[in-house]
């Protein structure tokens, strides 16, 4: 047998393509390019919003007209032209009303080309599915097991209709409208996502899951998801994206609220794939999102996150420690390939006392690809017994990819206590020698320490998600895992 | 007056007054280093690279750039500022202006001089040409007021195969006959082939007075040269510091700078080594500790350009009262630079309630056969073993004291000078109030 290298390991991951581009038709409702006052106004009114919505909107509008895009991450592209979008897009023939029988069988076969048909979804237990495509949710299911618990688990445009006291109350007020570029402007043009509202003391019985999708050409996707975990309740949210391959850019800018309050707990999990881009880094999608969770006292926030796709990814999922007592959690896995670019990372914002944080960041870059991590771990005067642990390792396959990492460490109390480590390598010869040694190839060796390189994370993800983790991974570094 | 513009009238008649009639290219450099400083101007916080140090208080001061009269010192006021009395070649520059009675000066064999006869004699105009402003122009615009400004400070240049028998101490003091000076001290050191030196380095103001040195320095280190630099940042609350040191490492070559901050208003440290060759090796070391309303600020860069090159940086904080600390250390490997082991270390103890730390450990890195790594922690002091100190008798005071100097002695054991070794010892008890018993 021919000995097989990490060249050929390169070799591979360059030659091989994004396997789920395919492009679905689906009758689309389309807004015309651009976007101005009146567009945000027939998005509302398409939306059949309230005035308040309407309202909130057009100054998120405002705000977004004054503002510069960021130009601080270390990632290069052309950007977007936002008059060049179309800001609303909906399948026809979705109704959210249908039941999963009636869904659109287009659709039902685009799912099972990605391996989460909906059928397959009703069977794997305990998973609920709040399928998008497109802006608008098609199906949803499992409404009934959580109505008796009184979870509310429902598209955001319906939230706004059927319980706008909660929307009105909490929307924004994690990720302001004044927050950053993609933050305003999707606070401006949202036209669907997640909304979910957990009472005290339950424990929500499943796993929440939305599927997000993009599907018309040239529409970008503006999700906004919003959920709030009333005191001592749990709940495990999941969500996974991926994109079929088109040639140019798509905009995706998603704004992502949490709110754990008194001793509640909330496990947020993303699977990110996104259509990267093909090997000449043409196309793939730009993933510019806001995410943050705020914690009230005893509660819990757990940021799980497997970036592999997107051309461009600015992510920074977030959280606020605010009550005491309370933990932040972040652990991640990025994965870049051919002209990928990632920036992406935490920011841990100590405020109350004894508040915990844990940072588990790792990257992974190849073909030629620059994987960045970028965090803040910020323990504020009245932070008491602030603690807070940090690791980014990095490792690079090929010479022409680049890993980077920017931690922001600011400490202004006494009794923090905080740890950073950071490494960076390749995968060791001695490593490989050793799995040799003892009968294992090197495809398998290879496989075997990318696996146990990302093992602290993927143990964090539920079991439902793993499996669609690990394919994914597979997707991105094909030949080195599994 | 704001600072910028009497800078820029200062400028036309430094320009006018220096070195008039010397054919050389100097005029040129300083004239875009000035235009380049007139449009960039000051940084701010809104600069990533200023963050979290902000020079509003320190600029807003009405400075006089030339002083007016030249003032002598006698030897015995300043003795206990040098560090080893009788054996160093020293160059002591009072209120910028160079001390000839107070130092002592060599051509023989290598030279140990003055910038401002380097830059005006034609037997220097090699080495003028071939190294001054080589590694500073790219950089920030308090550069290039530096170069602008650039006329007097140390001129090093050891030949070939030289090993400097006696270490060289660069000594700024500001007597505070100017109510607010700016000195801008430029030193430029170059260390031939074979070569090895060991600098001191320390600016010192003997009054209240405020004092802002803008300093910069510029190290080349030919093939297997070896430099040890070391600076003393040890000065009274009132003066401030922003110092520039650059340094280029050719092929096998070694260096190392290590920074001692114990005092200042605000101090500011830009260190940055370039990697030109294969198997060179770098050390940065640091220790802060710091009281009152101190403020310190290391930037670090290391950037790898070969291959087998190693790199070493240990930065130690301990930060008492309400002084803040700032770390942001940069490693970037290019990506011709495969096998290289960087190895970055920045660890903080918070002892005062107002004190704070900002630490920005940052690698960016194109080369996939490297080891790197970075280390930060932010902590306390290990109660069990305040406990088990003071068990055994050890007041908490002294115990306090024997943890933070142990803490930091791991940046100070690189030090090769046993009497500056003995002298940063004695500063660090002092600072930390207290008189360790044993011999240090």
């Amino acid at each position: 047998m021919s000995k097989y290298t990490e060249d050929d390991l390169k070799k591979e991951l360059e030659t091989q393509e994004y396997e789920y581009g395919f492009y679905t038709d689906i009758e689309s409702d389309t807004f015309p390019k651009g976007l101005n006052e009146d567009i945000v106004r027939a998005i509302s009114k398409k939306k059949n919003e309230p005035e308040w919505m309407t309202e909130w909107r057009l100054d998120a509008f405002r705000i977004w007209e004054q503002m510069e895009e960021p130009e601080w991450a270390n990632v290069n592209y052309e950007k977007p032209d936002f008059q060049a979008i179309s800001y609303y897009s909906a399948p026809k023939k979705a109704d959210p009303n249908k039941s999963l029988d009636d869904v659109d069988p287009e659709l039902l076969e685009m799912y099972k080309k990605l391996g989460i048909s909906v059928d397959e979804q009703k069977k794997l237990q305990g998973v609920a599915v709040d399928i998008v495509v497109d802006s608008v949710s098609v199906a949803t299911t499992f409404k009934k097991t959580l109505a008796e618990k009184g979870i509310i688990f429902m598209p955001i445009s319906e939230a706004i209709q059927e319980h706008p006291e909660l929307v009105k109350k909490y929307m924004g007020t994690v990720v302001p409208k004044t927050d950053n570029f993609y933050a305003a402007l999707n606070s401006a043009v949202f036209t669907d996502g997640s909304f979910c509202y957990i009472p005290k003391g339950v424990k929500c019985p499943m796993e929440l899951s939305t599927y997000f999708r993009i599907n018309e050409g040239g529409t970008g996707q503006f999700e906004r998801t919003l959920l709030i975990a009333d005191e001592s309740s749990y709940v495990s949210y999941l969500e996974g994206c991926t994109a079929p391959a088109r040639d140019e850019n798509q905009l995706h800018a998603a704004v992502v609220e949490l709110i754990a309050m008194d001793a509640a707990e909330i496990k947020y999990s993303t699977v990110q794939n996104w259509f990267p881009g093909d090997k000449e880094g043409q196309g793939g999608v730009y993933n510019f999102v806001t995410k943050r969770g705020i914690c009230e006292t005893n509660a819990k926030i757990s940021w799980t996150q497997v970036e592999t796709g997107s051309a461009v990814t600015w992510k920074y999922p977030s959280c606020i420690l605010k009550g005491n007592n309370s933990v932040g959690e972040f652990y991640s896995i990025a994965v870049t390939n051919n002209f990928q670019q990632a920036d992406t990372g935490t920011k841990m914002i100590h405020l109350g006392k004894n508040t915990k944080s844990t940072i588990i960041s790792k990257g992974i870059s190849a073909g030629k690809s620059q994987n960045s991590y970028r965090g803040l771990v910020q323990i504020n005067a009245r932070a008491e017994n602030a603690r807070n642990f940090s690791q980014c390792d990095s490792l690079l396959m090929g010479d022409q990819c680049g890993a980077h990492t920017f931690p922001y460490i600011e400490a202004k109390n006494t009794t923090a206590q905080i740890e950073h480590e950071a490494t960076t390598s390749k995968i060791g010869e001695d490593q490989l020698f050793y799995c040799n040694q003892r009968g294992i190839d090197t495809e398998k060796a290879i496989a075997l320490i990318v696996n146990g390189f990302s093992k602290d994370v993927l143990n964090k993800l539920p079991m439902e998600f793993a499996v669609e983790a690990q394919k994914l991974l597979e997707i991105s570094l094909e030949g080195s895992v599994g | 007056m704001e600072l910028k513009e009497k800078l820029v009238s200062s400028f036309l008649a430094f320009e006018n007054k220096v070195d008039v009639d010397i054919d050389s290219n100097v005029h040129d450099i300083r004239s875009k280093a000035f235009s380049d400083f007139e449009n960039k101007g000051f940084p701010t916080r809104k600069d990533e690279e200023w963050k979290y140090t902000s020079l509003n208080a320190v600029l807003s001061h009405d400075y006089n750039v030339f002083p007016k009269a030249e003032t002598s010192l006698a030897y015995k006021d300043i003795k206990k500022y040098f560090v080893n009395e009788t054996d160093c070649y020293n160059l002591v520059f009072i209120d910028g202006k160079f001390s000839s009675f107070l130092s002592e000066t060599t051509h023989d064999g290598l030279d140990v001089c003055v910038m401002s006869s380097a830059l005006t004699k034609p037997k220097y105009k090699m080495v003028v040409d071939a190294y001054f402003n080589k590694l500073a122009k790219e950089n920030n615009s308090l550069s290039d007021l530096n170069t602008a400004f650039s006329n007097e400070g140390a001129f090093i240049n050891i030949p070939k195969n030289k090993v400097v028998p006696k270490p060289i101490q660069i000594l700024n003091f500001s007597t505070g006959n100017e109510q607010e000076l700016l000195i801008q001290p430029r030193n430029l050191v170059v260390v031939g082939e074979n070569a090895h030196v060991q600098i001191i380095e320390r600016h010192q103001s003997l009054t209240s007075n405020t004092t802002l040195t803008n300093s910069v320095t510029e190290i080349f280190v030919n093939k297997r040269g070896i430099v040890d630099f070391y600076k003393m940042q040890n000065d009274v609350e009132s003066a401030s510091l922003i110092d520039g040191t650059f340094v280029s490492q050719q092929k096998d070559s070694v260096a190392s700078v290590h920074t001692f901050s114990f005092g200042g208003k605000l101090t500011r440290n830009n260190l940055e080594f370039y990697q030109n060759g294969e198997h060179c090796v770098s050390h940065m070391n640091g220790i802060s500790i710091l009281n009152g309303k101190q403020h310190v600020d290391n930037h670090t860069l290391v950037q790898h350009k070969a291959p087998n090159c190693e790199s070493h940086e240990m930065y130690k904080g301990i930060y008492d009262e309400k002084s803040t600390g700032v770390f942001n250390g940069k490693v970037i490997v290019e990506q011709a630079a495969q096998k290289i082991n960087a190895y970055q270390q920045n660890n903080n103890v918070i002892v005062g309630d107002k004190a704070s730390v900002n630490s920005k450990p940052q690698l960016e890195i194109f080369a996939d056969d490297v080891k790197c790594s970075h280390g930060c922690t932010i902590g306390q002091l290990d109660e069990s073993a305040l406990f088990y100190m003071q068990q055994r008798g050890i007041p908490k005071k002294e115990a306090k004291a024997l943890l933070m100097y142990a803490f930091s002695n791991d940046a100070l054991k690189d030090v090769k000078i046993p009497e500056l070794k003995t002298r940063i010892n004695a500063i660090i008890a002092k600072k930390l109030d207290v008189k360790i018993g044993f011999d240090l």
